[in-house]
């Protein structure tokens, strides 16, 4: 590997995850730091201002979502949301926090490398199951939207992510497509904004509503 | 909240820990639970003491005796001690005991009484100036006595009845007042009694208004407790019923790496269903019986099964059979595609519902299959078929497998 290795904060409660995570990770990454959290997180994240932070969505001391609001627009670190949890409200919730991806803990190391190296570059890392929970809460429905533009996923980003929720990698979905593997980066980058930025009342509701079913 | 069969709930590591300190400190003045004769004053003081609780008992007893003194006291402790906390703090235990206070509670009055009735007969040592505090004390310790009904038992007495309590309560402070007056004092004497009573009185108030509140705030902060250590409980009891049985079962079969992928998978899903899943019937939705039928064949080829689904709709006759072919295109996935893993994703969009089973393992030539192969042919591509859907395989050796059913929704 000819480029410099990203320098990776580790935040998570749990010190056995994080030997774990460290252990499989080898030296693909370099690990500038970690913390347990969240006011240690802040802390270590602000001294050491690393390339990505590993960040676990549950978290004492309000979650991941509170060192995404604390450290929101103080430093240059891109955030890959790191958690053990289904819960939509959890995953879409650090996703509009300011994450620029999410995947389960389960996920293998070179896979895991591949992410932080994906999300250091600024593009969106979706795992199958975020991919899921963005269909849903893209779905087509007959509410009015507010911001066509925000409010709605176009044909082609609805096909990467079925693409991705049937457990394609980007190189896959590239050749399945016949596009670039950087469009399709493209195209998941443009629904991670939407899903950031987008008022659709689905996502502010879906979750807990997917709840009382 | 001990549970049978020698299971250990963290309410009875609380319990444990509540004993230890117990002998480690001397005991609060407390009224006892276990071991009272009538309220369980003289008991709980020989416990704060150290005292024997015979000697404790004869104090009071010769007390009342000699002055009446013994009696009003106890009655005064009696209300103003507060119970000590039972073991028997379950709903039934709960009700029996209060109850039984009742009982207690006339028995206390009914001993005030009798001391008072002996009053007279007593060494005479006792100043007429007693006779207010007996009587307006006895009053006032049934009122006293209903604050403290009052919230614990909010929820079980109708209002009216409560109402009822209190004004028993004036009517005795003020019969006994007349009462006495009537009786005992001149004319000109009643009114500096009255005021005296008065002053007595507003000082009670001022004495334990206090002490009211903390109880009250106690109280509270006891049901709040309590209803944190049952979901406690819940949450003990299913850990020990799924989590720590899966555990044993783990120890037991370290030396079978597939066996304890198995079982932490298996039991991964359960949790996680619990822990997020909304209730939802394997037999009646879609979503939910991919995901069961995911988890039997996950349970029987040891092969993690990654399930996403998108959309829900009832489940039908037809839907079932497309979900049995799925079930058999994840068993294949399983058994012979040698991947790590196998991904499942389902849509149910427009009219349409899609599947969607796909796995990086060998591959195959779907031309080489033998035609006696039922598995991909019948199970599969016959399945949707017949009932008006299709299959559509993708594969080759090295390539991994992709089978994708798409049915109309009926």
């Amino acid at each position: 590997m000819s480029e410099p290795q990203k320098r990776v904060v580790l935040v998570d409660d749990h010190q056995m995850f994080r030997t774990g995570v460290k252990a499989e990770l080898g030296g693909s990454v370099e690990i500038v730091g970690e913390a347990g959290d969240v006011d240690e997180a802040v802390t270590v994240i602000k001294a050491v201002v690393p390339d990505v932070v590993l960040l676990d969505v549950h978290l004492p001391g309000g979650g991941g979502i509170e060192v995404l609001r604390r450290l929101h627009g103080t430093v240059p670190s891109r955030f890959l949301a790191l958690s053990v949890s289904d819960a939509a409200e959890d995953v879409i919730g650090v996703v509009r926090g300011g994450a620029r991806g999410y995947v389960t803990k389960t996920i293998s190391g070179p896979e895991l490398t591949d992410a932080i190296g994906r999300v250091a570059e600024d593009d969106a890392v979706f795992s199958p199951r975020l991919a899921g929970f963005v269909l849903d809460a893209f779905a087509a429905t007959d509410a009015p939207s507010v911001d066509p533009e925000l409010d709605q996923i176009t044909q082609r980003e609805r096909e990467v992510l079925r693409l991705i929720a049937r457990g394609y990698a980007y190189k896959e979905i590239a050749k399945e497509l016949f596009i670039s593997v950087k469009t399709v980066e493209t195209h998941v980058s443009s629904v991670l904004r939407k899903l950031q930025l987008s008022n659709r009342h689905e996502l502010s509701r879906w979750a807990a509503a997917r709840r009382l079913v | 909240m001990r549970a049978p069969r020698g299971r250990v709930t963290i309410g009875d590591v609380q319990a444990m820990v509540d004993d230890q300190v117990g002998e480690a400190a001397p005991a609060p003045l407390a009224r006892a639970v276990d071991g009272r004769l009538v309220g369980g004053v003289c008991r709980g003081m020989s416990a704060h003491l150290g005292v024997d609780v015979v000697i404790i008992r004869s104090a009071f007893l010769l007390l009342t005796v000699a002055s009446g003194l013994g009696a009003a006291a106890y009655g005064a402790l009696w209300v103003l001690v507060p119970r000590a906390a039972g073991p028997e703090d379950d709903g039934k235990a709960a009700r029996a005991r209060r109850g039984g206070r009742d009982w207690g509670q006339l028995l206390a009055y009914a001993a005030v009484g009798i001391g008072m009735a002996a009053l007279p007969l007593g060494a005479g040592v006792v100043q007429w100036a007693l006779w207010p505090f007996v009587v307006g004390g006895t009053g006032a310790a049934i009122l006293w006595q209903q604050a403290d009904r009052d919230q614990r038992q909010r929820w079980v007495l109708p209002l009216r009845q409560r109402w009822l309590r209190s004004l028993l309560g004036l009517l005795l402070v003020v019969g006994g007042i007349g009462g006495f007056v009537a009786q005992k004092v001149e004319a000109d004497q009643a009114r500096s009694v009255v005021i005296a009573m008065m002053i007595i009185l507003t000082g009670v108030a001022v004495i334990v208004t206090p002490w009211v509140v903390r109880l009250w705030q106690d109280l509270d902060a006891e049901r709040h407790e309590r209803i944190r250590s049952q979901e406690r409980a819940e949450l003990a009891a299913h850990i020990h019923d799924s989590v720590l049985h899966t555990l044993t079962l783990i120890q037991r079969n370290a030396h079978e790496p597939r066996e304890v992928q198995r079982l932490a998978r298996s039991q991964e899903r359960t949790l996680r269903s619990w822990l997020y899943q909304p209730r939802a019937d394997p037999d009646q939705t879609f979503a939910a019986a991919i995901r069961e039928a995911a988890g039997e064949v996950e349970d029987d080829h040891g092969v993690p099964i990654e399930v996403v689904c998108v959309g829900d709709t009832a489940l039908d006759e037809r839907l079932g059979a497309a979900l049995q072919a799925a079930r058999e295109a994840m068993v294949n996935a399983a058994k012979y595609a040698e991947a790590p893993s196998v991904s499942v994703y389902a849509e149910v969009a427009g009219g349409a519902v899609e599947i969607f089973v796909r796995d990086r393992g060998k591959g195959f030539d779907l031309d080489q299959v033998p035609a006696d192969r039922m598995g991909v042919r019948e199970s599969i591509i016959g399945r949707m078929e017949r009932n008006g859907g299709t299959a559509t395989v993708r594969t080759a050796p090295g390539e991994g497998t992709e089978v994708r059913l798409e049915i109309a929704k009926s």
